[in-house]
């Protein structure tokens, strides 16, 4: 058994957010499919909505795009009625996917290992693409 | 199989259009779709307008398409774009004006009726109509405060423009992806009221497309998040704009321009999917409504992914709107304290004002306050700090803003801060925003029936129509 082990959301993802009217929404994206497995286990709704309530309480919705290895969520009520009203220097919450990454998950120091370890899907460099992507999985 | 190549422009009015050259000298489009309106550019565009109603247009139109225009003349591109927001007839106008002055001439197609202000504004309206999208509120609350109030168009007056012969169209305000859709499916001669699982799966595929090119650089690497990562997005500064190839039975290929920086990816191209996405399993759009739980992302490589298994279903008979009303005023102020006891300078001087504030009984909804380099990207998330490490920085800033319905208190705010330059705590330095009350615009998102919209549209052609 390995230790467990707790690390922010950014060790193992990468995030997106965006605007509509005062809602925040986030698309939450795992670099290989055991990173995803761990955010579809540790990212819920329920502690999307508690990491951002300290700061902006509003009811979280959540979708899983296990497809391509993604999380989506939407937190209601979090722009203070939309980017031309919002005092924030961060009026439409562009940054609010740095706040994302922030959240912790408890994981165990295997997990993390393979994690980190696996391949990103896709082509990220000059080579031609490590592991292509055929489809759901 | 027929295809076609099409181009993302602008991603929001005041992008930069020089990477748009690369695609057309470089990337063989035959269209360039351009996304000159945000949620809230047209609460910008109603500023411009009240100054002078001959505005309440993306202005950056003209200077773009003088860049543009000959390099997609020579190879016969065609250009849509929604830039004429609050006034396309405005925009189409401008753009003729300048292109005259070159003693060039276009066939402009202006499409318009978006405008739904006046239905808004109706008294009679039912309670139970234009309520607001996200918490039910009824219109009546905002109606006197309403500035705007536009519905979201589909493809198929853009098509009607082309068939038309339009080489380029402007429009108000319609749906992001139907400014690609609407070339696509022009060119593919695709049904856009379809009957048929395979044509609305088609449309929803050219739905995802232009949603893929709508941002334009966030497409193809901009603005791509995490930690380091970003660091491998090659050459950022000559960032190409993602462009696609879409084929008559819907597959497409996402790519941009060879030698250009950026980077088309698994990676950069599933962001950009889910961007401003609700529901996925339900994407709305006055012409598909787009499921993504099939949609696969095939990474072949060397900046180029395949988009296959977008589904779509036929769409409501409801139309959004977005509305903007008025709601109060606000002023800022910035203001710099320097080491020693930065921090403590900085809250003694919050507490001063909000003294002032209550002792002038200065009337205001709230005095915002945070502190840019230290709080303001991340609220109460980012961690801080304690107070004897934040006393021994070198500096700390504080941002000030009150929010009013009183303009008269916004206008005064700047003027509590002056004095203290001499009678406050020490050594304050860069005090910014004496004078800067702006309008506070929120947004009314609501649903029209179709019915009141569409018959409404218009296309008109102008320039050299012969």
């Amino acid at each position: 058994m390995s230790a467990n082990t707790r690390i922010p959301l950014a060790r193992i993802a990468h995030a997106r957010s965006g605007d509509k009217a005062d809602w925040v929404d986030f698309g939450l994206f795992a670099w290989n499919a055991t990173g995803y497995r761990l955010l579809e286990r540790e990212v819920t709704a329920e502690r999307v909505r508690a990491h951002f309530a300290p700061w902006l309480p509003g009811e979280v919705d959540a979708w899983a795009l296990p497809h391509i290895l993604a999380l989506k969520f939407v937190l209601k009520g979090a722009l203070q009625g939309g980017g031309a009203r919002n005092l924030r220097l961060d009026n439409l919450g562009k940054a609010m996917a740095g706040a994302l990454l922030r959240m912790e998950i408890e994981v165990t120091a295997a997990e993390l290992a393979e994690a980190l370890n696996a391949p990103r899907v896709g082509w990220w460099g000059d080579d031609p693409p490590a592991q292509a992507l055929e489809g759901p999985r | 199989m027929k295809s076609i190549r099409i181009g993302a422009g602008l991603g929001f009015y005041g992008d930069h259009w020089e990477p748009v050259v690369a695609s057309i000298q470089r990337g063989d489009v035959q269209f360039i779709a351009s996304d000159h309106l945000a949620e809230l550019t047209l609460a910008i565009l109603q500023k411009d307008r009240q100054r002078d109603p001959s505005l309440g247009y993306a202005r950056d139109v003209v200077p773009m398409l003088l860049r543009l225009w000959p390099l997609m003349q020579a190879r016969g591109v065609r250009f849509v774009c929604n830039a004429g927001g609050l006034n396309p007839m405005g925009a189409a106008q401008a753009v003729l004006a300048a292109f005259a002055a070159k003693g060039w001439r276009a066939r402009i197609a202006v499409v318009s009726g978006d405008d739904v202000l006046p239905r808004l504004l109706d008294t009679s309206t039912p309670a139970d109509a234009l309520v607001h999208l996200f918490t039910g509120e009824p219109v009546a609350r905002v109606r006197e405060r309403l500035v705007f109030g536009n519905a979201y168009l589909g493809a198929a007056p853009i098509v009607q423009a082309l068939e038309a012969g339009a080489e380029i169209v402007i429009t108000g305000r319609v749906a992001d992806a139907a400014l690609f859709l609407g070339p696509i499916a022009h060119s593919l001669g695709w049904d856009l009221k379809p009957t048929d699982a395979s044509g609305l799966d088609r449309l929803a595929q050219g739905l995802t497309v232009g949603h893929l090119l709508e941002c334009s650089g966030q497409g193809s690497g901009g603005n791509f998040g995490s930690q380091g990562a970003w660091k491998d997005i090659p050459d950022l500064a000559h960032i190409g704009y993602p462009l696609a190839e879409v084929w008559e039975d819907g597959t497409a290929l996402i790519t941009k321009a060879p030698g250009t920086g950026g980077r088309i990816n698994f990676d950069t191209v599933r962001q950009q999917l889910l961007y401003e996405v609700h529901n996925p399993h339900a994407y709305h759009s006055p012409d598909v409504v787009l499921d993504m739980s099939g949609v696969t992302l095939h990474d072949e490589g060397h900046d180029r992914v395949r988009l296959t298994g977008a589904r779509g279903t036929a769409p409501g008979d409801r139309l959004k709107v977005v509305a903007g009303f008025r709601d109060g005023f606000k002023a800022e102020v910035t203001w710099g304290f320097s080491w020693p006891d930065a921090w403590d300078k900085a809250q003694a001087a919050i507490a001063t004002v909000q003294t002032q504030l209550a002792e002038k009984r200065i009337p205001h909804d709230e005095l915002f306050v945070e502190h840019p380099g230290l709080n303001s990207a991340h609220g109460p998330l980012a961690p801080l700090p304690d107070a004897a490490t934040l006393n021994g920085t070198n500096e700390i800033w504080t941002r000030m803003v009150l929010r009013t319905q009183s303009k008269a208190a916004a206008d005064g705010f700047g003027r509590l801060f002056p004095w203290m330059a001499l009678s406050g705590p020490a050594y304050t330095c860069g005090f910014m925003g004496l004078h800067n009350t702006s309008e506070l615009l929120g947004i009314w998102p609501t649903l029209i029936p179709r019915a009141e919209v569409e018959p409404m549209v218009r296309v008109e052609m102008m320039g050299d129509v012969s």
